[in-house]
Parts: C-alpha cells; structure tokens; sequence
C-alpha cells in the first residue's frame, strides 16, 4: 500500500498547504474551532511534518479532522504561509476515499451532508432549496422562516423570485439538461464515487453498529449520527 | 492603529473592478433566505447605474457548500466551476461577478491553482470536454457584487435619497461591518483592502454617512463552519461563534450590522433569535435585536427603496428601529401581504425577542 503521507502529497492543496510550521500556535488563537472544540491546528501540522504513518492514520480515523469550519482564518495569520485548513480539506478527503471516516462520530456524520446538501446539488441545481429548509428540522431559522415556508409561492413572488418556474431568476427551476450536464461532471471527476463510498462505507458500519440504514433520511443510522454528540468534544481537557 | 496607517495599508490591496458587461452567478444561500437581495442588486446595476448584466438560466451551485463539507471532490468542483466560466464564454462575457462569498473565495482559489499548477487546468479542461463538450475561457475580471457596489458607492450617493444619519439629530449611525471570511482571508489580494481592514464594506458606509464600530471580534468569523452548522449535533459551534461577536459588539451600541456574504447575515439574523429564545438575552435596544443589513438592501434603502421590495419582512430580527432612525416611510400593514396585496397571514411573535 502507498504511504498515507505520499497520498496526501499528492494533491496540490497539500503541496500549497504545507510549507515549514513554527509551531508559533498563531492558527489556534485565531481558530473558530479551537475556540469551540479541544481543537489546534498547530497540532494537525505538527503530525503532518512528521510523515509518521501511524499518527497519520489516527488523524484520518479520529474526530479531530473534523472539527474545523473551513473558515481559513488561519491561511491568513500563519507567518510561514502554511493553510492548516486547507490542509483540512486533503485530509477529509483522503479519510473517505480510504473509508476511515466512519471510525469516529464526526467522520460519520459525512453521510448525512451526502443526503442532504450533496444530493440537493444533483437533484435542484442549488445546495438548497426552501423546501428542503424544513422548519420542524430547523428550530433556529425562526417564525418568520416557518410563515416563508407555509407561503412559500407567495412570498417567493413578492420578494422578486421565479421560484421553481422556467427562464432565468431567483430560485428557477435549473433545466434537465443543465442538471444532466452536472451528473455527468459528477460521474467523470470523481464526485460520484465519493458519494457511493460514503453510502457503501456508511452501510457497513450501521450493519457493525446494528442499526437500520435504509435510502430514507428517517433510518435510524441517519438520526443517530445527524444528531449525537458526545461531550468529550467540548469538554475541558 | 491610527487611521493613517489603516489607510496607507489598505491602498496596497486596491484590486481593479470591470465597470461594465457583467456575467453573474447567483448564491444559493442569499436565493433562499433573501432573495429580495438579489433583486435589488440587478434593479440598481440596470435600472439605475444603467449597466449590462447578463444571466443564463444554465448556470447551478458551484458546489462550494458541498466542496467545504467535503462531500463533493476538488477536481468535482473545479469542473463545476469550469462549467460556469464556459456559459459565460458562451454568451461573450469576460468580467465576472459573483453573488456569493464562497464562490468568491472558490473562484479566486481554482484560478491560483490553475495559475500555479497548469497540469490541472488541463486536466479540469479535459473533464469538462468528456462530461460536456464544453470549453471554457478564463475571466478576465473576477469580482464579488459588494465589490460592484463599492465602486459605484459614491454614484448611489449622489442620486441616494437617504443617509446613514439619525433624521433628527444628524449623528452618524454606527456600523458593525461583517466581512465573510472567504472574502479575502484565503487571497487578501482579491478583496478590497486586504484580510486586516477589508474596506469593501468601510467604503460604503463611511461614503453613506455611517461611522464603523471597531470592536474586538471584527474579524471573527460568523460561526457558519459549514459542516458545524449542516449537521444538528454541530450547531453549537456557529452558535457560540455567533454569540462571541454579538457579546464583543454589544457595548458599542450598533445601530445595524452590515454583511456581504450571503451566509452570514442569515446566522447574525437567526442566532440573535435563538440566543432570545435559548437564554433569554436580546442585544439591541428595548428587548430588540440588532439588524443585520445585506449590502444589497443598504444601498436599496439609500435609494429609497420600499422596505418590503427590499425583503425585510423576511428577517428575524427587525430592521424597523433602523428605518426609523433614518426616517424612512413605510407601511407595517403591508408589511407580510403578497404580491398582489393578499393576506398571507403573519409570523408567530417570538417568545422573547420583541418582533412587532
């Protein structure tokens, strides 16, 4: 098998990533995420540099990967031009394609954003829709969302949209063959082979978990991981 | 720092703007949770600037959203947006103009890339050709639309009927202005003013007649954090990212927030409304919360647009303490009617945050 690290290497975000860290700890005080979860993204960097297979493979299986926001607050403070968030970005990727993210709890919520926002992408043109947006799953969006969605044609006229209708405009109906155009780019770069091994890896590990997975966002697996939170992510170390 | 020096750096980051002949891709967050927005952005580009704006009905997501949850690969991405720049090239546009942050931010990061790695524009052309037949031209000009309007600022000015300015007093209204970090942390060279003192949104609200709060959590991030907040389990971390900034603007008694991404005015808007409900703590004056504006519906209410053309009925937080601060009419009985005047009804109010 090729050496996880050369894997990394390989995509040019990690190449653009990954210069020589200081270990000044700048990306952790600035960082989103170490404000929230026992996060650092010094720390990530730190494994990085050290090519050490084994400390590779733990990052790829564990939670903290999966703890950034992608906000890349740090690209812009690190002195050395090091993207610990970028380098985020490889890792994650790697973790599904190799089928290690369903080890922790935060790599197994992949497959709930795969049925969610991926699976919007292909079927609306959009990464959402209103319709999908739904109030009783969303609490915080408010009344005022909630009185939207019960009105949604009407309010969607009012404030200027061409909501789900033909021609151009807010929130039209994307045409078939546009949406087509977008699964076949899917198909031929590798998009869709990431979605069917977050399926097929998600299956497996229901089955190990026993618990039931069917396509439906109401299976069991699907809630589980949508909503389980463990405290030792925000727990004071 | 002296403002000198804040203006001396941001000089070094003035990035050029087409002026005109626009080719521009829409946001999928701004679509959905305020879509007026847009609207009121093709309205003043065309309407009143008198510009060329092109759309195509062809154009989708960027998949940005996908890419930054990791559900969707960058070569998946870059193809995407391959796909845009081809519809674009279609229909004889070179400057293009975005909608949306991340886009922004994607753009600007699949051009680097392409800039810097040839072998994988080649290959993203090569993808795009097998997948669709299409070819593509690179922009010449890549801006974000708060970038359009921040170059217009001063034009919106003089024909503006209303000013950043309390009607009664004159006191400058203060100005909390959110930058979306993908705006320019990633390439301060692409966004106006650079990462430090982003001045895309200063601009307009110092060329408008607000003054800008500078407050500890300026530049911290909204809390969006994709997969933090796309997933239940996660959304404490956009929460108490939210709840930083508000504790952090709080004592300097913001008349408004002011936005330009398409994100972030959604959380600042909604987290007010769930901090209101989950602990009883409200930010503004009066039990009231602070409102956020997008930069589309500032530079519409300096124009004098009607509030509800601007889609303000549809924020959680109301913006009317700020209406009436810069004595603007409007008609809170029309306030939730359709378009044609039929009653749809009105939001439930709020447990704690005073909404009507």
């Amino acid at each position: 098998m090729d050496r996880l690290y050369d894997m990394l290497s390989a995509d040019v975000r990690f190449k653009e990533g990954l210069k020589a860290c200081l270990h000044c700890g700048t990306c952790t005080a600035i960082c989103p995420a170490a404000e929230f979860y026992n996060y650092q993204p010094r720390k990530i960097v730190e494994i990085l540099q050290t090519k050490n297979e084994e400390e590779i493979e733990a990052l790829l299986k564990g939670d903290m990967i999966w703890y950034c926001g992608e906000c890349m607050s740090c690209v812009t403070r690190c002195p050395r031009g090091n993207a610990p968030g970028l380098l985020i970005t490889v890792l994650r990727g790697l973790s599904q394609d190799l089928g290690y993210f369903t080890e922790s709890e935060k790599g197994r919520q992949q497959l709930a954003i795969k049925r969610t926002v991926g699976e919007w992408i292909l079927e609306y043109g959009y990464c959402m829709f209103p319709s999908e947006v739904r109030p009783e799953a969303h609490p915080e969006q408010g009344p005022v969302w909630k009185w939207e969605v019960e009105h949604i044609e009407e309010v969607m006229e009012r404030l200027g949209a061409n909501y789900a209708k033909t021609g151009p405009g807010i929130l039209r109906k994307v045409p078939d063959e546009d949406l087509q155009e977008l699964k076949k780019i899917f198909d031929v770069t590798g998009g869709t082979r990431r979605f069917e091994k977050i399926e097929a890896c998600s299956r497996q590990k229901a089955e190990e978990m026993g618990m039931e997975l069917t396509d439906s966002l109401d299976s069991e697996y699907v809630h589980h991981i949508y909503t389980t939170n463990d405290p030792k992510h925000t727990a004071a170390e | 720092m002296i403002n000198e020096g804040k203006k001396r750096i941001w000089k070094d980051y003035q990035k050029e703007i087409a002026d005109d002949r626009y080719f521009y891709v829409r946001s999928c967050i701004r679509q959905n949770f305020f879509p007026a927005s847009e609207k009121a952005f093709l309205r003043i580009m065309q309407e009143e600037l008198k510009k060329d704006v092109f759309e195509n009905a062809a154009h989708t997501t960027c998949s940005g959203i996908g890419y930054h949850s990791d559900v969707v690969p960058f070569d998946t991405t870059m193809t995407v947006i391959a796909r845009q720049f081809s519809l674009m090239t279609e229909s004889g546009n070179e400057n293009l103009v975005t909608s949306c942050i991340t886009s922004f931010g994607l753009y600007n990061e699949v051009l680097e890339t392409w800039k810097h790695f040839p072998d994988v524009l080649k290959k993203v052309r090569g993808y795009l050709k097998t997948a669709t037949g299409r070819e593509f031209e690179i922009p010449k000009n890549v801006a974000h639309a708060s970038d359009v309007i921040f170059r217009f600022r001063k034009e919106i000015s003089a024909i503006g009927v209303n000013r950043l300015v309390h009607h009664e007093t004159g006191r400058p209204l203060k100005v909390v202005e959110h930058i979306g970090c993908h705006y320019s942390k990633m390439f301060p060279s692409k966004g106006v003013g650079g990462a430090e003192y982003p001045y895309v949104l200063v601009g307009m609200v110092e060329e408008w007649g607000g003054e800008v709060i500078d407050y500890p959590e300026r530049r911290h991030c909204c809390g969006f954090g994709f997969r933090q907040y796309l997933v239940r389990a996660n959304r404490g971390y956009s929460l108490a990212n939210s709840k930083k900034k508000f504790e952090s603007m709080k004592p300097y008694k913001p008349d408004f927030i002011l936005t330009n991404c398409p994100g972030c005015p959604m959380f600042l808007d909604r987290w007010q409304y769930t901090l209101s409900e989950m602990e009883g703590v409200t930010y503004g004056e009066n039990g009231r919360g602070i409102p956020v504006l997008t930069y589309e519906e500032l530079a519409g209410l300096i124009l004098g647009y009607d509030p509800w053309d601007l889609g303000l009925q549809v924020h959680q937080v109301p913006v009317e303490p700020l209406l009436d601060k810069m004595g603007i009419q409007y008609d809170t009985s029309r306030k939730f009617l359709g378009k044609d005047g039929q009653d749809l009804g009105r939001p439930d109010a709020p447990s704690v945050l005073k909404f009507f």
